[in-house]
């Protein structure tokens, strides 16, 4: 039995051939830092908050997306808009809006339970911390620059994502958002996804 | 002796010890780059690039590599033999250096012999040392006090005798043809004819052998992280884990000389390329089995335990009697 497979000397040659012919081909790695792969238009990354156009938060602090959270990630606590302090359009706004980077699954629940599309997710997911406490992540992190408003939610954008604005600017020159997200559009067929994988 | 350090009688040690300096660096300096090469090529094989990050195409990884070692805890364990434990490494390394005392890398020319000492019993010196450097290994997982280094160094005791004898073997026959133990007559003796030729069958022994013998994958059981951790090394860390670390990739480097020297007609150029100067066709011929046994890591899986021992006492050791026997009789007819 083993003895067949030592002495099957055409069987070993036959690997060292094919190691020897794997050593010419080309390499599908993707140096990663300097070059990236294009991924889906909608990918579940980092979340961000969003605002409407004039400014005012979307977020009315109804708590919907702490309840269905899977993984207990979110916590939300929110208080009455008083009528000098507006923060969004209806009653209420989160006072505290955290999540908790680290326990989330980034299954986009949330953002399917928002009811005014508040909470969104970016598809940043380079987010690596020195430690576990930084990955919670606090309101002054995942709202948005007022000044980046769009009033619209990121589906409806032309190009299917969210605005890099602000914070996210500074992310934005690493990432080269425009080969990931050309020509890709919700329910089209990924063509760049496998093209993205020759360097 | 009324020598100092001018006299040319004192001459004859600076040399010496130059060349060893030189050696010294040379071969560390290849040990280095047989690493970078090696981790290069089995990337290539398995379809990624290999370290590219540090240096350009990687080259300033050894030295790297090299810095995170020395900055790495040098740890003991409770357990351990604390003065065995720390000398371990140290005889994997130095009998695994001690070797390049005898090895030649080119044609003695008149003043210089290329080689520290061409001792006339050169094959058995290195094959007396190999033997010493098993007790590195075997110390070391014995003096780590854990379970994986002990069995580890429990088979690379058995290993190593086990594979020794048929590579032993399959050198005698180029001993007999050549008639000589002095690794410059034995290449001498392939001025015309290399002995891989006659002794094609003892060259795949020793290439097998070799292979078992630097404790190289497929016959790696001594380290076999995937049962034993690391093997007889699991506790080391830091500088003494890069000691045995070198070690084993000098004896490599040494094997694949040996097997330069003795079949691949040492630094005698092929189809009477002489123009090239020999030391660098006896580089060109190592870094062959250098790669070769790269390309082997990279292609064949572990062998079982049991497999080995048989493969070894059951194959290697009757086939190396036979072709030594053969040699012998067709050598003693011919006359």
């Amino acid at each position: 039995m083993g003895r067949k497979n030592l002495f099957n000397v055409g069987a070993l040659l036959a690997g060292l051939g094919v190691t020897f012919k794997y050593m010419f081909q080309k390499k599908p790695t993707i140096q990663y830092p300097s070059r990236k792969k294009k991924h889906a238009p909608r990918f579940h990354g980092l979340h961000e908050l969003r605002r409407y156009g004039d400014g005012k938060e979307r977020c009315i602090g109804c708590e919907l997306c702490s309840s269905v959270c899977p993984a207990n990630a979110i916590t939300v606590i929110g208080a009455e808009n008083t009528p000098e302090d507006r923060r969004s359009p209806g009653e209420r706004y989160a006072e505290r809006y955290e999540i908790d980077e680290l326990r989330c699954i980034f299954c986009g629940m949330c953002e399917e339970a928002c009811p005014t599309d508040a909470i969104v997710l970016t598809p940043r997911f380079e987010m690596s911390e020195l430690r576990r406490g930084s990955l919670i992540y606090g309101k002054e992190r995942l709202l948005v620059p007022p000044d980046a408003g769009t009033g619209t939610p990121p589906d409806d954008r032309p190009n299917g994502i969210p605005s890099d604005l602000g914070r996210v600017a500074e992310i934005k020159s690493t990432v080269r958002w425009e080969e990931g997200y050309d020509a890709t559009w919700r329910g089209h067929v990924l063509k760049t996804q496998t093209k993205g994988l020759a360097d | 002796m009324s020598g100092a350090w001018w006299t040319p009688a004192a001459g004859i040690w600076w040399i010496v010890l130059i060349k060893c300096a030189v050696l010294l660096f040379a071969v560390i300096t290849t040990f280095a780059y047989a690493m970078l090469f090696e981790r290069k090529v089995m990337g290539w094989m398995q379809l990624r690039p290999g370290p590219n990050r540090v240096g350009p195409w990687g080259l300033l990884q050894p030295a790297v590599d090299a810095v995170k070692l020395i900055l790495k805890e040098d740890l003991t364990p409770k357990t351990a033999d604390p003065l065995i434990y720390r000398l371990a490494p140290f005889i994997s390394l130095l009998t695994a250096f001690s070797v390049y005392a005898v090895i030649p890398f080119s044609e003695p020319a008149p003043g210089n012999i290329w080689a520290i000492s061409d001792v006339n019993a050169g094959i058995l010196f290195i094959l007396a040392l190999t033997s010493i450097g098993v007790y590195g290994i075997s110390l070391g997982g014995w003096a780590s006090g854990s379970k994986y280094p002990l069995l580890g160094s429990v088979r690379a005791t058995a290993q190593m005798i086990s594979y020794e004898l048929a590579m032993s073997m399959s050198l005698i026959g180029v001993l007999i043809l050549s008639g000589t133990t002095s690794l410059t007559g034995i290449v001498r003796g392939q001025a015309t004819v290399w002995y891989l030729f006659p002794q094609f069958v003892g060259f795949l022994i020793y290439i097998v052998t070799a292979v078992a013998e630097t404790n190289r994958a497929p016959f790696d059981l001594v380290e076999a992280d995937a049962e034993l951790v690391g093997g007889f090394n699991t506790e080391y860390s830091g500088l003494r884990f890069g000691l045995f670390f070198i070690a084993e990739y000098i004896n490599m480097l040494t094997v694949s000389c040996i097997a330069t020297l003795l079949f691949l007609g040492g630094w005698n150029a092929p189809f009477h390329l002489t123009m090239i100067p020999g030391i660098v066709w006896f580089l060109i011929k190592v870094g062959f089995f250098m790669f070769m046994y790269i390309w082997l890591r990279a292609t064949f899986p572990r062998f079982r335990y049991d497999r080995l021992m048989a493969f070894g006492w059951k194959f290697l050791l009757p086939v190396a009697t036979l072709n030594l026997i053969v040699t012998a009789v067709v050598v003693a007819v011919r006359g």
